[in-house]
C-alpha cells in the first residue's frame, strides 16, 4: 500500500482521528485516579494485615513512603499522567514489577483467546446468519436463531464451568480418568498443542455468545439488503443466487457486522474477569480484578488506559475497514 | 523331576514370602527419588517473594522450597507445638545466662545456590533484618521479637542471640517459617534484592517464574540434609478459584494444595477419587473472633459484650458446622491441642463456654435488660471471603436472634473492610487471628489493647490486661505461665468479654495418594519446604 500522501483524506481521517484520542484518554485518565482513590482501604493494610497476624505499623508507613503514597495527589496524578504519555507506566504497587512486565506476561493469553474467539465467532456467525436470513421463517431459520438466542442468554463463564464439567465426566466415563485443559500457560511456539489445549475452550465458550450476536446482526442486515432494489435488479438480470448473494448482499450486509465485530473483539481484551477464572487463564481480566481487589494504583490505571486505547484503536480500524467495504464512504 | 521342581519353587516361594514378612514395617515407605510435584497455590500472585516482609501464605508456598531457616517445626512432627529442630543449627541450644542468651552452632559445609558458603554471618544478618530492620526496609514480624536484644556472629559458625529478658516465647518464635536465611552480601548491597528475586540455600533451586501462573523449583544438588530432597523439582500453580483447585486435584493436573479445601470439596473429592485421595486433617492456628467496637453504644457496657458471648452455643453448633464450613474444636483463646490451652471443665466455666446453653441465654437476656440493650439492633462487619467467614456470621447472626437481638450482615471486600475497622466504622466486627508456629504467649497478643497490638480493632484501653499479659511473657516457669494464662483467658473472654471466640478453623487437605511424606500442621504456613516429599508412581 505504500506510505499515504499528505493529501490524502484517509491519512488525514486517521490522523484526526488519533489526535481526538488524546482527550479520550486524558478524560479516561482523570477518571479512573479519581475513582480509585475513592475506593476506600489502603494497599499497604491490605498486603500486610490480610495474613490475618500481626506486622509491625511502622511496615505501614515504609510501604507508603516505598509507593509514592505519602505524596500530594496532585503530584501523584502528574506523575501518572505524564508517565503515560512516555509510555513509562511505572511500578505495580502489589509487586514491585514494572506495570509494563505485569501487563505482558498476560497479554498474550489474551489476545490468542480473542483472536480465536473471533475466528469462531466469524465461522460461525457469518454463514448461519446468511442461511437463516436467505431461509427466513423456515425450521432451519428457527434453529439458527434458537442457538442465537441462548447464546446471547448464557453468560459464558456459566457455560464454561458447564464445559469443564461436562469434560471431566466424559472422559472419565470413556477413559476411566477425568482430563481437563491445560491450567498452566505455554506459548504457542514453545508448545503448539498444550497451548491450543489451554485456549481451546475458553475460545469456543466466549465465541459462541460472541458468534450469537453477530450471527443475529448478520440476519437482520442479510434481511434489510435483501429487499434492496439492487438486488432485485440483480436477480432480474439472471445472476445465479451465489453470485447475487456473495458479491452484492453480503459486502454491503457486513458494514454493521463488521462493527460489533470490533467492538466485540476489543471487549474480550481485559473483559473475560469471569471466564479467565474458571479455565484459570492468566489473562489481563483477571489481572484487572486483582488490582482492583489490592487496590494497587497504577497497575488499575495502566489496565483502563490499555482498555480504552484498544477501544479506540479498535473503532478506528472498523471506520478504516468501512471505507474498504464500501467505496461510497468519503473521509473529508 | 517335575515333582522335585515343584516342591523347589514351592519352597523358593515360601522363603521369599518369609524374607517379606521379616522387612521392616517401613520398608513399603521408603522414599523414592525424582518425579516433579505440581501443586496449586490458591492466590492469584504473591506481592513479593520476600518472606521477612510479607504475610500472605501466597509467597511462602511460593518461595519455602528455595530457602533455608535456623530452626523450625519438626518436618516429621509438624503436628507438634513443641517439637523444634535444627534446620541450619547442628543442635537446638540449651539458654544460659538465666534463659537470655542462646547459642547457635551453624552446619559447615552449606552451600548457597549460586555455589558461595554460607556462614554465621548470613544467618545473623538475616535475623538482623527480621528484628532490627534499617531504616526504610520493611519487617513484618518484628514486634515478634521484642525481647530480642542483639544478634551476634562471634565465628563463622556461631550466631548467638541476646535477650533483654527470658521467655518462653523465644523459641517458637525463631521458628518462624517466613525467617528465611539470606545472603549478606546481597542484603548489605541492596535489602530490597529479595523482594523480586530468589537465591538461597534450600532443598530446591529457582527454576523460573511465570508472574501469576507458575514458579518452579529444581533439586539442590548440594542439599545438607543427606538424601534429601526426594523430588527432581516441583511446580507451583497459582489459582484463585476454588473449583479450578478442585478439578486440578480431579484430573490429576495438580497433586494438592496445601492451605486446605472446605468439606464439600472434599467430600466431592472423596467420592469421586476414591482411595487415588488421601486427606489429612488438624486444627488450624486461625480463628474468627467476634469484636464489639467499645467506642459505640451499647458494647462499651461489659454486659453487652458478655451477653453476645453467653448467647452463642457453640459446643452443640460446632459438629454440624463443621460439616459446611472449615470450623471445628471449640476452644479458649489458645490454640487446642497446645500445652497451654484450657481443658473442657476449665472452658465451662467462661462465658460463651457454659453447657447449659438455656441457663447461658436467660442469663444473656439478663444482662441485656440490665443494661437496657433488649430488642438490641446492630449491624456485623465481615469480611467478603466465602469460608468460613460468612458461615461463621450467619450461624452468629441466628444465635443472636435466640436472645431478641436483630443482627444484619455488611460484608466488605477486604480493603474496604480493613478501612473500616481503622475507621471505628463499625458496630460489631468478625476479625480473624491466623499465626504460623503455635505460640500462645505470642498468638494471645491479638486480644491486647490497640495501643499495644494494632490489630486489634476493639477501641480500648485495658492496663490491667496489659499487664497480666506482660507478667505472663515474663514468667518462665511453664506451669505458673498456665495459671497466669488462664486468668488472662478469662479476663479476656467473660470479665471483660472484650472478644468473642467462635469455632477454630479445621485444615483438611486432600491430595493423590501417590505423594508420601509431607504432614500437615496446624499451620499453612509451616512445613512448606518440601524437603521430605516424595512421589509413589
Amino acid at each position: 500500500m505504500g506510505i499515504p500522501a499528505p493529501g490524502d483524506a484517509m491519512y488525514r481521517y486517521i490522523v484526526n482521528r488519533l489526535l481526538l484520542a488524546v482527550p479520550t484518554l486524558a478524560g479516561a485518565a482523570a477518571l479512573v485516579f479519581i475513582l480509585m482513590r475513592l475506593i476506600p482501604g489502603d494497599i499497604c493494610v491490605v498486603r500486610l494485615a490480610s495474613g490475618g497476624g500481626t506486622f509491625d505499623p511502622h511496615s505501614v508507613d515504609v510501604c507508603h513512603a516505598e509507593l509514592g503514597l505519602d505524596r500530594p495527589m496532585a503530584v501523584q496524578f502528574l506523575d501518572f499522567a505524564l508517565g503515560f504519555f512516555r509510555l513509562d507506566f511505572g511500578i505495580s504497587m502489589w509487586t514491585g514489577k514494572t506495570v509494563a512486565y505485569e501487563i505482558g506476561a498476560r497479554l498474550p493469553i489474551s489476545i490468542e483467546v480473542a483472536l480465536l474467539a473471533t475466528v469462531v465467532a466469524i465461522a460461525f456467525a457469518i454463514p448461519l446468519g446468511t442461511i437463516s436470513a436467505l431461509k427466513q421463517n423456515s425450521w432451519l431459520d428457527v434453529v439458527v436463531r434458537t442457538v442465537a438466542i441462548a447464546g446471547i442468554a448464557t453468560p459464558s463463564f456459566w457455560l464454561g464451568i458447564v464445559v469443564l464439567l461436562v469434560i471431566l465426566e466424559v472422559t472419565n466415563k470413556f477413559t476411566g480418568s477425568p482430563w481437563m485443559p491445560p491450567i498452566d500457560y505455554v506459548p504457542l511456539w514453545q508448545d503448539p498443542v498444550r497451548n491450543l489445549a489451554m485456549a481451546f475452550w475458553p475460545a469456543v465458550t466466549v465465541g459462541y455468545r460472541y458468534s450469537a450476536v453477530t450471527m443475529r446482526m448478520t440476519r437482520s442486515a442479510m434481511l434489510e439488503v435483501l429487499r434492496e432494489d439492487y438486488i432485485r435488479t440483480a436477480r432480474a438480470k439472471g445472476l445465479i443466487d451465489r453470485i447475487v448473494i456473495n458479491r452484492h448482499a453480503l459486502k454491503n450486509a457486513l458494514l454493521p457486522v463488521v462493527t460489533l465485530i470490533g467492538i466485540e473483539f476489543a471487549f474480550l481484551i481485559g473483559g473475560l474477569v469471569v471466564t479467565e477464572q474458571v479455565f484459570n487463564l492468566n489473562g489481563i481480566g483477571r489481572l484487572f480484578v486483582l488490582s482492583v481487589q489490592n487496590q494497587d494504583y497504577t497497575l488499575t490505571q495502566a489496565l483502563v488506559m490499555l482498555v480504552v486505547t484498544v477501544f479506540v484503536i479498535s473503532n478506528l480500524l472498523v471506520d478504516v475497514l468501512y471505507a474498504w467495504l464500501d467505496p461510497r464512504i468519503r473521509f473529508g | 523331576m517335575k515333582a522335585r521342581k515343584k516342591l523347589l519353587t514351592m519352597g523358593l516361594g515360601a522363603v521369599a514370602a518369609v524374607a517379606v514378612a521379616a522387612l521392616p514395617a517401613g520398608a513399603a515407605n521408603t522414599p523414592k527419588r525424582g518425579g516433579i510435584l505440581t501443586y496449586m497455590i490458591p492466590a492469584d500472585a504473591p506481592p513479593s517473594f520476600d518472606g521477612h516482609r510479607e504475610t500472605t501464605y501466597a509467597t511462602v508456598h511460593a518461595t519455602a522450597p528455595f530457602y533455608s531457616v535456623l530452626i523450625r517445626v519438626n518436618p516429621d512432627n509438624p503436628s507438634s507445638t513443641t517439637d523444634f529442630t535444627c534446620d541450619l543449627c547442628t543442635e537446638m541450644p540449651k539458654p544460659t545466662d538465666g534463659g537470655k542468651t542462646y547459642t547457635f552452632k551453624i552446619r559447615q559445609g552449606v552451600k548457597w545456590h549460586d555455589g558461595s558458603p554460607l556462614t554465621a554471618a548470613d544467618v545473623a544478618a538475616s535475623w538482623q533484618e527480621i528484628v532490627h530492620p534499617p531504616e526504610g526496609v520493611s519487617s513484618a514480624r518484628e514486634s515478634y521479637f521484642v525481647m530480642v536484644d542483639k544478634i551476634e556472629a562471634p565465628d563463622a559458625t556461631t550466631v548467638v542471640f541476646k535477650l533483654k529478658f527470658a521467655t518462653s516465647a523465644f523459641l517458637p518464635a525463631l521458628a518462624d517459617p517466613y525467617a528465611y536465611i539470606y545472603k549478606k552480601e546481597i542484603l548489605d548491597k541492596d535489602p530490597h534484592w529479595y523482594e523480586k528475586n530468589i537465591m538461597g540455600s534450600g532443598p530446591f533451586k529457582f527454576d523460573g517464574y511465570e508472574a501469576g501462573q507458575s514458579i518452579k523449583g529444581v533439586r539442590n544438588p548440594d542439599y545438607y540434609h543427606q538424601g534429601q530432597p526426594y523430588l527432581d523439582g516441583f511446580v507451583g500453580i497459582f489459582a484463585a478459584k476454588e473449583s479450578v483447585r478442585v478439578d486440578a486435584i480431579r484430573a490429576d493436573r495438580a497433586a494438592m494444595e496445601f492451605r486446605g479445601l472446605p468439606p464439600s470439596s472434599v467430600d466431592q473429592l472423596e467420592k469421586e477419587l476414591g482411595d487415588k485421595l488421601s486427606v489429612q486433617r488438624s486444627d488450624w492456628n486461625c480463628g474468627n473472633l467476634v469484636t464489639p467496637n467499645h467506642k459505640k453504644k451499647p458494647f462499651d457496657d461489659a454486659r453487652v459484650r458478655r451477653a453476645l458471648a453467653l448467647a452463642i452455643d457453640s459446643w452443640h453448633d460446632a459438629p454440624a458446622l463443621s460439616k459446611i464450613a472449615t470450623v471445628h474444636t471449640v476452644a479458649g483463646i489458645v490454640f487446642p491441642g497446645s500445652p497451654l490451652a484450657a481443658t473442657k471443665d476449665e472452658l465451662q466455666k467462661i462465658a460463651g463456654f457454659w453447657p447449659d446453653i438455656n441457663k447461658s441465654r436467660d442469663e444473656a437476656k439478663r444482662l441485656l435488660k440490665e443494661a437496657g440493650a433488649e430488642g438490641l439492633t446492630f449491624t456485623l462487619l465481615n469480611r467478603n471471603v466465602d469460608q468460613p467467614y460468612k458461615y461463621v456470621a450467619i450461624w452468629l447472626i441466628d444465635e443472636w436472634s435466640k436472645i431478641g437481638l436483630k443482627v444484619t450482615q455488611r460484608v466488605l471486600p477486604t480493603g474496604p473492610f480493613f478501612e473500616a475497622l481503622r475507621n471505628n466504622d463499625f458496630d460489631v466486627t468478625l476479625d480473624f487471628n491466623c499465626q504460623g508456629v503455635v505460640n500462645p504467649l505470642l498468638d494471645v497478643g491479638k486480644f491486647l489493647p490497640h495501643t499495644v497490638y494494632t490489630e486489634n480493632y476493639g477501641n480500648y484501653e485495658d492496663q490491667k490486661e496489659i499487664d497480666m499479659y506482660q507478667a505472663m511473657l515474663h514468667e518462665a516457669d511453664p506451669g505458673k505461665v498456665r495459671g497466669e494464662m488462664r486468668a488472662f483467658e478469662t479476663y479476656v473472654l467473660d470479665t471483660q468479654t472484650h472478644m468473642i471466640m467462635t469455632p477454630w478453623w479445621y485444615r483438611v487437605i486432600p491430595y493423590r495418594s501417590y505423594v508420601k511424606g509431607w504432614k500437615i500442621s496446624p499451620s499453612h504456613y509451616i512445613n512448606q519446604d518440601l524437603a521430605n516429599v516424595w512421589l509413589d508412581k
